[in-house]
């Protein structure tokens, strides 16, 4: 049984249908990559499984099912549980997330409370272990810094290590290494690739680097103005496919000992 | 490739050292020597902090070097003052990174793309309309956006604007600091599509600042790579992916995705991050992230050898000249 289903699901905000009959299955330790240019729609699709769709943006169509039940209906209560449990997210800038006028160690503090009846030093020995756990050195020193002392591949490692303290069934990464440089993105992509190969995690992983997309991804989307203009599995879509916008997109991907402009 | 003749600026020992903290030095670039030759491209590679932006900016006079000189055209432009130095401005332009922020909100582009040419008496104020049509169309956009305003336009039609704004005074040299990072993939191969097109025309000199070799190798005719304030290699644009031999070089070739690439291998990225540029350690500034690190890495500090007259690198393994 697939894990996740998104069935022909309309998003709007206000009266602007932002994305149009979306449809996936994810299933169990799947990575999909979700692919296209900015503004198609990639990050409200991702945004909506959550619930956390900014400004007012709504359902109004279909239906996202996780694990047989239909998650359009939660009530707040039953949000926070399933939130950073069985479904976390990763976001563009990890540091941005939190409070920047907290330590780590606050914020990863309050977050495992939410979740588990635990004393304030047990959580806190739970979350440095966490940190430890994703190749962070030191995890008290980390939990005892601010987010503004730490290096950007720093933080989305925090990041990850939030996002994965209760394994959950499905990590959401909104562009988890855009912002970070070639080597920095290569050791993120590395441990999320392991993450799935240890714990089963499935995850939707949504960018605009074709490149990683297609290193990660089992199935690629690619979406064009909110609507999904071509998807497969990554053989079929590297090689096989027909449409004209994902050969065009393809094309464009400067790759070594590839095409030379001079 | 290569022709001495053809070599319009040059950096030589150039150091920038910036005060901080605690009476210590931030020594951002170190000891750097480049060559630009005429309408070619030198692309600049390394990871952020690795003053590969401090560099650039001397040659636009955005900043001046604690030590060396920048020799251009046989003058040493880190001395000019007053009017030489206004008239210099001219030959060497700047494209920046964000498009957005570098342009006025308040000035239609009109205005933006033909404030360098009104700013050195070089047109008249009733030719603009046709001065801004003509640039415009230049970077392969319609006329009439000379009368938007900045926010109108997509990121890829502001960076256009970017591109025809540098070019219109002509100049000789071009520095773009990852001009197409803040762009997507289809539309970074158009703007670099128009960026080699000009330069062919023109016989422009650029230096482009990145940090995706699979990018910057498709279009550089040299490359130099950085590492914590030094050049520790470079080399020809062309092959780099065979000719590269620096451990930190390969390293970032390792780290590149593309879609040509074998899935099935387990990508090995280089441990660790730079450390802080406060305290580099003595020696090879890549020691401690470097898997052939060796005795002689950790007490002397390799300097730039040449392996052929267009490829240089630093690093103890090629100390003699020769491939390991």
């Amino acid at each position: 049984m697939a894990m996740l289903e998104i069935k022909n699901v309309d998003i709007s905000y206000g009266n602007n249908v932002t994305v149009k009959d979306c449809s996936l299955t994810l299933g169990q330790a799947e990575i999909c990559s979700i692919v296209g240019e900015s503004g198609s729609g990639k990050t409200t699709v991702i945004r909506a499984v959550l619930g956390l769709l900014a400004g007012g943006g709504k359902v109004t169509a279909g239906d996202i099912v996780f694990e047989g039940r239909s998650l359009l209906k939660n009530s707040k209560k039953e949000w926070r549980q399933l939130r950073g449990h069985d479904i976390s997210m990763i976001f563009q800038d990890s540091g941005a997330m939190m409070n920047q006028t907290r330590t780590i160690g606050k914020s990863f503090v309050e977050y495992i409370r939410t979740h588990e009846q635990l004393s304030k030093k047990e959580a806190w020995e739970k979350g440095a272990e966490m940190l430890e756990r994703m190749r962070l050195p030191d995890g008290d020193r980390i939990m005892r810094s601010y987010p503004f002392q730490l290096s950007g591949g720093m933080r989305q490692r925090v990041g990850i290590a939030m996002g994965m303290t209760y394994q959950p069934k499905l990590l959401l990464a909104d562009e988890p290494t855009s912002a970070l440089d070639v080597t920095t993105q290569a050791q993120i992509v590395r441990q999320m690739m392991e993450l799935r190969d240890e714990y089963g995690t499935s995850i939707i992983l949504v960018t605009h680097d074709l490149g990683v997309a297609s290193y990660m991804g089992d199935k690629i989307v690619v979406m064009k103005n909110g609507r999904i203009e071509d998807k497969g599995n990554r053989d079929h879509m590297l090689y096989e496919t027909e449409n004209t916008y994902t050969k065009m997109l393809l094309d464009a991907v400067p790759s070594l000992g590839g095409r030379r402009y001079v | 490739m290569f022709n001495e003749k053809e070599l319009i600026l040059e950096a030589k020992h150039v150091t920038r050292r910036f005060p901080a903290a605690g009476g210590r030095e931030l020594i951002a670039c170190n000891d750097i020597n480049l060559k630009f030759y005429k309408g070619k491209t030198l692309g600049l590679v390394g990871e952020s902090g690795c003053g590969k932006s401090t560099f650039m900016r001397f040659l636009v006079w955005l900043d001046k070097p604690s030590e060396g000189e920048i020799i251009y055209h046989g003058k040493d432009i880190t001395k000019l003052k007053g009017k030489e130095l206004h008239k210099n401005r001219q030959n060497i332009q700047m494209v920046f990174q964000d498009p957005s922020t570098s342009f006025n909100p308040k000035m239609k582009i009109r205005d933006i793309v033909c404030e360098p040419l009104l700013n050195y008496h070089r047109i008249k104020p009733s030719e603009k309309d046709a001065t801004a049509r003509r640039l415009l169309e230049m970077v392969e956009l319609p006329g009439d956006f000379a009368d938007r305003f900045p926010h109108n336009m997509s990121g890829g039609q502001r960076q256009r604007v970017a591109i025809a704004r540098a070019l219109a005074l002509e100049p000789e040299i071009i520095v773009m600091d990852e001009a197409t990072s803040a762009l997507d993939v289809s539309v970074q191969k158009s703007v670099i599509e128009l960026i080699t097109r000009l330069q062919r025309e023109k016989d422009i000199t650029i230096g482009f600042i990145c940090h995706n070799l699979g990018l910057v190798q498709s279009f550089s005719h040299q490359i130099a790579v950085m590492y914590l304030g030094n050049i520790v290699e470079v080399m020809p644009g062309e092959n780099m992916a065979q000719v590269c031999c620096h451990p930190y070089s390969k390293a970032l070739l390792d780290a590149v995705f593309d879609t040509k690439m074998d899935f099935s291998k387990k990508i090995e990225p280089i441990k660790g991050e730079p450390p802080s540029p406060l305290d580099v350690p003595t020696g090879c500034p890549f020691q401690d992230r470097c898997e052939k690190c060796m005795e002689i890495c950790r007490k002397e500090k390799p300097r730039l050898t040449a392996l052929s007259p267009e490829h240089e690198v630093a690093c103890h393994l090629f100390a003699k000249g020769e491939r390991a």
